[in-house]
């Protein structure tokens, strides 16, 4: 299992490609809660994957006004055609050059077979790591334990 | 491991006894082809758990990816306030490959149910909040796809093939 950053530490700082043509900075998000959701790989065969699960719970995410981060691998044509065709209505972050190199700063990193952990991480708005979850790789996490970490923020 | 935060009640749907020692829950998407998979599954444990197991099914639609889901989730909402919520709910999984609104429509007239009512409820999102509230609730238990299977209030993490849950169901009966 990896050394996943544990609440209480300050949320490395990154800046990775959200889309082909546009990046996103973590900094540039404080003043609001922010969701990493770590996973392995686009293109999971089943229905209700946890990105299209967190799809779905959008708003009440957003009920916290927090900000959703979806991080893996693949590369950003990948997660264009992914995000497209699962209709995602929030960003997927492209960690693909240094491979992996965020999930390695979170401690989320699968070094044999190079992909990310199922990890998430609340961020308070100050960027604090506030709660901090890795999930059993072939266990989609759900979305309680996150809505639970929001509601404990401090206000 | 997940746990139910929201229990079986009585505005619920349920089949079997009250009493029954085994209190299977799931949470479905009518449009979801892996619930249409279950659902001959599940009629097949009723048959074999009899009295013994209870059975309430909640909606989960996942609307992004199924253009259907949320109409059939409201269609058979619709229909449970005619008393017929289970008659809906396995002609909508028979008829799983056909969705549409004129299919739900053709549903509700071969229940003899108000088709115009039922376009007016789905038109207006008359069930849309009661669905919601299933949704928002088996997000708060843990709910990670569909289907979502809840046994005596725990989360099964297993496949859900008839053995595995057939022992899930022993297993949490104390066989």
């Amino acid at each position: 299992m990896s050394n996943i950053l544990p609440a209480g530490t300050p949320a490395p700082d990154f800046t990775l490609h959200a889309t082909p043509h546009q990046t996103l900075t973590l900094k540039g998000l404080r003043g609001r809660p922010v969701i990493l959701a770590f996973y392995p790989a686009d293109w999971s065969p089943v229905c209700g994957d946890q990105m299209a699960l967190y799809n779905e719970v959008l708003p009440e995410f957003q009920r916290f006004t927090a900000v959703l981060l979806g991080i893996s691998v693949d590369g950003v044509w990948c997660h264009a055609a992914f995000s497209r065709d699962r209709k995602l209505h929030f960003p997927l972050l492209a960690d693909f050059e240094p491979k992996g190199g965020v999930a390695k700063l979170y401690g989320v990193f699968r070094d044999g077979e190079g992909i990310a952990e199922r990890a998430l991480f609340v961020i308070d708005k100050n960027g604090t790591i506030r709660w901090s979850y890795c999930s059993p790789i072939a266990v989609n996490p759900g979305a309680d334990g996150i809505l639970e970490a929001l509601e404990n923020l401090p206000k | 491991m997940a746990k139910l935060k929201v229990p079986v009640g009585p505005d619920d749907h349920v089949q079997g006894p009250a009493a029954a020692p085994i209190t299977l829950v799931e949470y479905g998407d009518y449009e979801c082809p892996h619930c249409g998979h279950a659902y001959p599954i599940i009629k097949a444990l009723q048959k074999r758990f009899g009295k013994q197991l209870r059975f309430a099914f909640q909606n989960f639609p996942l609307r992004e990816i199924h253009p259907y889901a949320e109409a059939a989730a409201e269609t058979a909402e619709f229909a449970a306030t005619h008393g017929k919520f289970w008659e809906m709910h396995d002609l909508i999984f028979e008829n799983q490959n056909s969705l549409s609104e004129q299919m739900f429509g053709e549903l509700a007239q071969s229940l003899t149910l108000d088709r115009q009512a039922l376009t007016e409820a789905l038109r207006s999102g008359a069930f849309a909040e009661r669905v919601r509230i299933d949704f928002s609730g088996g997000v708060r238990s843990g709910v990670n796809g569909t289907p979502t299977f809840f046994i005596n209030g725990q989360r099964h993490d297993g496949d859900f093939e008839l053995e595995m849950l057939g022992q899930a169901i022993n297993k949490a009966a104390g066989k």
